[in-house]
């Protein structure tokens, strides 16, 4: 069983949003992480893949049926709520605006990837401080990395799938390098992380 | 980015203010984490201090026009989405074609490679001959760059996929002359638009229009003027004009909506109806 140590399970409590950024090797866990959640997840989850704009996909749908939480593809201007799960579209960024909306932003890719999950960390963090969440999965590249490290620096709370577990082990390793507190989470202890998120947090 | 650069939403509002009453130009209406995020990178490039900035863009004049085109986003390509264009050849040019005279207005045009993905598509379908084109844009600079139409030729590989699957009627080459590195757009193509300035924060209509494009411009917008750019838009179409958005963009939830047609759903294409 995950034993969260004490000025972490208190982060969870206060935490605001969760951000999940995955690549290469992510995305089976990153459906299953959904499907964990229960319906009355404590706080909006942002989900950022990164996936080709030339195919269409249903992801967002296939996992609105199956989930207990609502899941649907981030609208601009979209209000974020708990209890649902924002996958960034693809060929955008995602942003978070001030007053907890979203926005959309079609600037450079960053390390070759749009939307970027560096991107989306840095605003996460930039609005919810020390009350944001950053989880690092399986990735080819090492978007993200730094983005997490950002969260960090503003006293947010920041993990990594243990590179062990993971599919392609770039993108959680460089977050390792990167970040001097990071959590390196187990596939097994990531599902019991969320699942804790979910019972700890203080409405 | 590192911290390091990192403004405050604090300094933003207060950057905006600055601008604002220093060159009388409004990003008040603009998103703001969209906004931070251009502000950092320009101190990034520059390696300014919160403090340098600022002393720049009161004290240097010529600062603001790097500025601008920094802080605005001009990444495009020709044909970018390219369903987009092929359902507009497929359902609005069978209606252009009835006009005699076919006024196309491209709002927030950057670098010019839409508008000129337009020109190509009017060429195509015989239309041209009796189209006008305007590109505007708030950026000088960039229009600099649309006016001459002169491009990277390694960004051609991209804009001829693009072209290709909008459902080309022949090569995207035939409609430019690869000269050393770059890919200049052929003179008949440029021979009817018109680049210019116009601002849609603080800028009015300027003419009537069968058909406007303002793609990817509308997600820096707060809601409010979201809604003022499309009264404007409104205002400046013929009756039974078309209204192109990006593909993130929709008129759902706008107040003129009951006023327009939904022509394609996912490509966010309108017709003004009432």
């Amino acid at each position: 069983m995950l034993n969260l140590p004490l000025h972490t399970a208190a982060k969870v409590r206060g935490a605001g949003i969760m951000v999940i950024g995955a690549s290469a090797g992510g995305f089976n866990l990153i459906f299953d992480l959904v499907l964990s959640l229960p319906a009355t997840f404590p706080v909006p989850v942002i989900v950022i893949i990164h996936r080709n704009r030339r195919y269409q996909s249903a992801i967002e749908e296939l996992l609105d049926q199956k989930a207990a939480v609502r899941v649907k593809m981030a609208a601009e201007k979209d209000t974020l709520n708990p209890g649902c799960v924002y996958f960034a579209p693809p060929d955008y960024h995602l942003l978070i605006e001030p007053d907890g909306t979203l926005s959309l932003d079609y600037s450079e890719p960053v390390w070759y990837c749009r939307p970027s999950i560096d991107v989306t960390f840095e605003s996460a963090s930039d609005v919810y401080a020390r009350n944001a969440i950053g989880i690092l999965l399986s990735g080819a590249n090492e978007d993200g990395a730094e983005g997490l490290a950002y969260i960090e620096n503003n006293h947010g709370l920041v993990i990594a799938q243990d590179p062990v577990d993971a599919e392609v082990k770039t993108m959680p390793q460089a977050a390792i390098n990167k970040c001097r507190r990071c959590m390196v989470l187990s596939n097994e202890h990531l599902f019991q992380f969320v699942n804790q998120v979910a019972l700890l947090h203080v409405k | 980015m590192s911290n390091n650069f990192a403004i405050s939403f604090e300094q933003l509002e207060e950057l905006i203010g600055l601008v604002n009453q220093v060159h009388g130009f409004s990003f008040n209406g603009y998103t703001r984490a969209s906004l931070k995020r251009r502000i950092t990178r320009i101190m990034q490039l520059y390696n300014l201090s919160f403090f340098d900035l600022k002393a720049l863009l009161i004290n240097k004049q010529d600062f603001f026009e790097e500025f601008l085109t920094e802080i605005t986003v001009n990444v495009t390509e020709m044909f970018r989405d390219p369903h987009f264009f092929s359902a507009v050849r497929k359902k609005v040019f069978p209606y252009l074609a009835s006009y005699q005279r076919i006024k196309i207005w491209n709002a927030g045009c950057s670098s010019g490679e839409e508008l000129y993905s337009f020109a190509i598509m009017l060429e195509e379908e015989d239309l041209y001959s009796r189209s006008f084109l305007y590109g505007t844009d708030i950026n000088s600079k960039v229009l600099d760059f649309a006016k001459k139409g002169i491009y990277d030729l390694r960004k051609m590989k991209q804009n001829s996929e693009n072209y290709q699957q909008a459902g080309a009627s022949s090569s995207l080459s035939d409609y430019y002359t690869a000269v050393y590195d770059a890919a200049s757009i052929q003179h008949r193509l440029k021979q009817n638009t018109l680049f210019s300035v116009h601002n849609l924060v603080s800028d009015g209509v300027f003419n009537e229009f069968q058909l406007i494009s303002c793609r990817n411009v509308l997600i820096y917008f707060n809601a409010e003027l979201q809604r003022k750019v499309i009264r404007l838009f409104y205002d400046s179409l013929c009756p039974l004009g078309f209204l192109c958005l990006g593909s993130k963009e929709t008129l759902r939830g706008d107040e003129l909506a009951s006023r327009f047609r939904v022509v394609d759903q996912f490509e966010n294409i309108y017709q003004k109806i009432a």
